[in-house]
C-alpha cells in the first residue's frame, strides 16, 4: 500500500469511527436524561452511583446463566401477553391505547428495518464513488496532458463528494434510523407496561372470584379478602402510574420526533448545499479550462 | 519519422472540420413474435455536396449497422484507420423486446441502445476518411438496404477475437521489428495501459449504478412504510409531518433514479464506448505490423530469388535463368510497393491516433461535465424538498 492509500484508509477509518462513536454517546444521553426526568427513578440509588461514584464501576456482564433465565422469563411473558391480551378492558383509554401500541409498534418496527437497508445502499453507493475517485486519481497520473489534468481535478472533486455523501448517509443513521429503532424499543417497553397491568387486572379478578367462593363457602374469609384487597391496590396503582407514564410516552415521542426530524432537515440542508457549492466551483473551473 | 514532419500532420488535423450531423431515433417494433426487430430513424443534416439533399432520413436495423461495420473493416482497417466499433449484440436483451417493448427493462434496453448506435454513427460520419467511403453514404441516404448476412462475426465476443486473431498473428512473429522511432511502441504501451484501467473504472462505474438502482427500491419501500407509521401516529401535526416525509422519501427515490440513468448513461457507457474503441486502436497497431511482415517476407523471397538466380548462373541454364530474372524484377517491385505502404500505413496510424486523443479528450471532457452538471441540479432539488419540509418539521407541537 502506498502512503497516501495508508492515510486515505486511515482517514476512513477515523471518520467512521467518529460516526458510531457520535451514534453511542446521543442513545446514552438520551438514557440518563430520561431517568434523571422520571419522578421515581431520579431517586434510585443505583441512578445516584452511576452519577457520582468516580471510579471504576466494575459492571459484570451478564453470565450465562442469567441470559438464559432471560430467555426463558421472555417465553413465559409471550406466552402470557397472549392470554393475558385477549381480556377486554373496561377501560376505554387503555383499551384505546393497547389497539394503538399494537399497530404503532408493528409499523415502526416496520420503517426502522427499511430504513436501515436505505442507508445501507447509501453507504455503498459512497463507497463505490470513493474507488471511482481512486481509479481517476490513476488515469489522471499516467501523464500531464490537458485530459490527465482534467481527471485529476475530478478525482478531488470526486474525494470530496463522497465525504460529504458518507456524512448525510451517516446523519440520516444517528437522526432517523435510531430515532425509529428507538422507539421501536419504547413502545415495546410501553406493551410491557400494559401487559403487566394486563397481569394485575386478571389477577385482580381472579381475587375477586377466590373472594366470592370463599364467601360462598364461609373458609378462609379473612385471607381471601387480604389478597383481594392486595390485588386491588396493586391494580390501582399500576393503573393510574400507567396512565401517567403512556401520556408521558406521548409528549416524549412528539418532541423527540419534532427534534429529530429538524435536525435531519437542517443537516441535510448543510450537506446538499456544501455539495452544489464544490460542483459548482468544480464545473466552474473545469468549463473555464476546455 | 522525423519530428517536422509530425507537426505537419497535427496542423493538418486542426483544418479538417466537418458538417454531418446524424440523429437516431424513433425506435419502433417491426413484426410480430420471434422475427421481429426494432428499426430506428437515421437523420442526416448536411450541407455537403457530395449528398443529394441537405436533410434526408431513412429507417435502418441493427443488423444494418453491424454489415456497415463490417464492410468498413474489410476495406479500410489495412490502411491504419482506426474504424468505430458498434454496440454489441445481445440476446437477452433482443429476446425481451422481441417479446415486448412495454416493461422498463426493455425501455432502457432500446434506449441504450438507440443512444449508442447514435454516437457509432457519428463517430463513422466525423471520420474523414470513413465519410468519403461509399457505403457510408449508402447507409446513410439509400431507401432500403440489402439485409446484412453475416453479422454473427460480430457480436461483441466475435469483435473482440477479431481484434485478438491480429495480435496473435503479431504475437507469432519471430522477427522482432527494428523501430527507428520508438513511438509506436510508447503508444501501443499506453493504449494498452489506458484500455486496463478504464475496464477498472467501467467495473466500478457500473457497480455505482446497480447501488443507486437499490437505493431507490430501498428509498420507495420506506416511504410507504413512513407513510404507514404517519397513518397510526396519533398526534395530528407529527402525523401531518411523517406523512410529509414519506413524500420526500418518494421525491428522493425519483431524483436516485435520475441519478442512476445518468451515471449509466453519461458515465457508464462513456467508458464502455472508449473501451471498445481502444480495442480498434490496438487493431491498427496491429495492422501495421502486419504491413511490415508482409514487406519483410517480401524481402526475404527476394532473396531466395536471387540465390536461385546465382545458382542457375553458375549452373549456366540460359532459359531458365530469363525466368529467374522476371521473377527477381516482379519481387523487386513488390518489396518496393510494401516498404511504401508500410511507411503509409504508419503515417496514417499516427495520424489517426492524434485525432482519436484530440477526439478522446473533447468527448471525455464534454461527457463528464455533463455528467457534473446533473450532479448539481439534483443537488439543488434535494436542498428545494429539504427546504419544504423543515417547515413541516418545526410546525410538529
Amino acid at each position: 500500500m502506498t502512503k497516501e492509500e495508508f492515510t486515505k484508509m486511515k482517514q476512513e477509518l477515523e471518520a467512521e469511527y467518529l460516526a458510531i462513536f457520535k451514534k453511542t454517546v446521543a442513545m446514552h444521553e438520551v438514557f440518563l436524561c430520561r431517568v434523571a426526568a422520571h419522578p421515581v427513578l431520579r431517586k434510585d440509588l443505583n441512578f445516584h452511583v452511576f452519577l457520582e461514584y468516580n471510579q471504576d464501576l466494575s459492571v459484570r456482564g451478564k453470565n450465562k446463566k442469567e441470559k438464559l433465565e432471560d430467555f426463558f422469563k421472555n417465553v413465559v411473558k409471550s406466552a402470557d401477553g397472549v392470554l393475558v391480551g385477549g381480556v377486554k378492558d373496561v377501560d376505554d383509554f387503555f383499551e384505546h391505547e393497547k389497539t394503538f401500541l399494537l399497530e404503532y409498534h408493528n409499523r415502526v418496527k416496520d420503517a426502522s428495518a427499511k430504513c436501515d437497508r436505505m442507508i445501507r445502499s447509501h453507504k455503498s453507493a459512497s463507497d463505490d464513488i470513493n474507488r471511482i475517485a481512486s481509479s481517476l486519481y490513476t488515469l489522471g497520473t499516467q501523464d500531464s496532458t490537458d485530459l490527465c489534468k482534467f481527471f485529476l481535478k475530478v478525482s478531488e472533486l470526486f474525494e470530496k463528494t463522497r465525504k460529504i455523501e458518507a456524512r448525510v448517509a451517516a446523519d440520516e443513521d444517528l437522526k432517523l434510523a435510531d430515532l425509529l429503532k428507538y422507539y421501536l424499543r419504547e413502545s415495546q417497553a410501553a406493551k410491557d407496561l400494559l401487559y403487566r397491568r394486563s397481569r394485575a387486572l386478571v389477577d385482580y379478578e381472579n381475587a375477586n372470584k377466590a373472594l366470592d367462593k370463599a364467601r360462598a363457602k364461609n373458609r378462609d374469609v379473612l385471607q381471601a379478602e387480604t389478597s383481594q384487597q392486595l390485588s386491588c391496590h396493586k391494580f390501582e396503582k399500576i393503573s393510574e402510574s400507567a396512565k401517567q407514564e403512556l401520556i408521558d410516552f406521548k409528549t416524549r415521542r412528539v418532541s423527540a420526533f419534532r427534534k429529530n426530524l429538524v435536525e435531519l432537515a437542517e443537516l441535510e440542508l448543510k450537506h446538499a448545499k456544501g455539495n452544489l457549492q464544490l460542483l459548482q466551483s468544480c464545473v466552474g473551473i473545469l468549463k473555464g479550462n476546455t | 519519422m522525423q519530428t517536422a514532419s509530425l507537426e505537419q500532420l497535427e496542423e493538418e488535423e486542426a483544418k479538417d472540420s466537418f458538417d454531418v450531423d446524424v440523429a437516431v431515433t424513433n425506435p419502433e417494433k417491426v413484426g410480430d413474435g420471434m422475427n421481429a426487430y426494432v428499426a430506428y430513424k437515421v437523420s442526416t443534416r448536411t450541407s455537403l455536396s457530395m449528398f443529394s439533399n441537405k436533410t434526408f432520413s431513412v429507417r435502418r436495423r441493427f443488423s444494418d449497422f453491424l454489415g456497415l461495420y463490417e464492410k468498413l473493416s474489410v476495406k479500410q482497417s489495412h490502411h491504419g484507420c482506426i474504424i468505430p466499433p458498434p454496440p454489441e449484440k445481445s440476446v437477452v436483451g433482443m429476446t425481451k423486446v422481441k417479446v415486448g417493448m412495454d416493461d422498463p427493462s426493455s425501455v432502457e434496453f432500446v434506449e441504450r441502445r438507440r443512444a449508442a448506435l447514435e454516437r457509432y454513427i457519428q463517430r463513422v460520419v466525423s471520420h474523414p476518411l470513413l465519410l468519403q467511403d461509399s457505403d457510408v453514404r449508402e447507409f446513410l441516404e439509400k431507401e432500403d438496404l440489402p439485409r446484412a448476412v453475416s453479422t454473427q462475426t460480430l457480436s461483441g465476443a466475435g469483435f473482440l477475437k477479431m481484434i485478438n486473431r491480429a495480435s496473435d498473428a503479431v504475437n507469432k512473429m519471430t522477427i522482432k521489428m527494428n523501430e527507428s522511432d520508438t513511438w509506436f511502441e510508447d503508444k501501443f504501451q499506453e493504449v494498452e495501459n489506458e484500455e486496463q484501467q478504464l475496464r477498472k473504472l467501467h467495473a466500478m462505474v457500473d457497480s455505482l449504478v446497480n447501488h443507486r438502482k437499490e437505493l431507490c427500491g430501498n428509498t420507495a419501500v420506506f416511504a410507504k412504510s413512513m407513510a404507514m407509521l404517519g397513518n397510526s401516529e396519533d398526534n395530528t401535526a407529527l402525523s401531518r409531518a411523517l406523512s410529509q416525509l414519506a413524500e420526500v422519501e418518494d421525491k428522493l427515490e425519483h431524483l436516485h433514479q435520475e441519478q442512476a440513468a445518468s451515471d449509466f448513461f453519461i458515465f457508464s457507457e462513456l467508458l464502455a464506448d472508449y473501451i471498445r474503441l481502444l480495442a480498434s486502436v490496438r487493431g491498427c497497431f496491429d495492422q501495421r505490423m502486419r504491413a511490415w511482415q508482409r514487406w519483410q517476407e517480401a524481402q526475404s523471397s527476394l532473396q531466395k530469388k536471387r540465390e536461385v538466380e546465382a545458382k542457375l548462373l553458375w549452373a549456366n541454364k540460359p532459359d531458365k535463368l530469363q525466368q529467374a530474372k522476371e521473377e527477381i524484377t516482379e519481387w523487386e517491385s513488390r518489396v518496393t510497393q510494401y516498404e511504401r505502404d508500410f511507411d503509409k500505413i504508419g503515417m496514417t496510424v499516427r495520424k489517426e491516433v492524434l485525432r482519436f486523443e484530440k477526439e478522446k479528450a473533447k468527448e471525455f471532457k464534454s461527457q463528464i461535465i455533463k455528467y457534473l452538471e446533473a450532479m448539481l441540479q439534483s443537488q439543488q432539488r434535494l436542498i428545494k424538498i429539504w427546504e419544504a419540509f423543515l417547515p413541516e418539521a418545526k410546525a410538529i407541537a
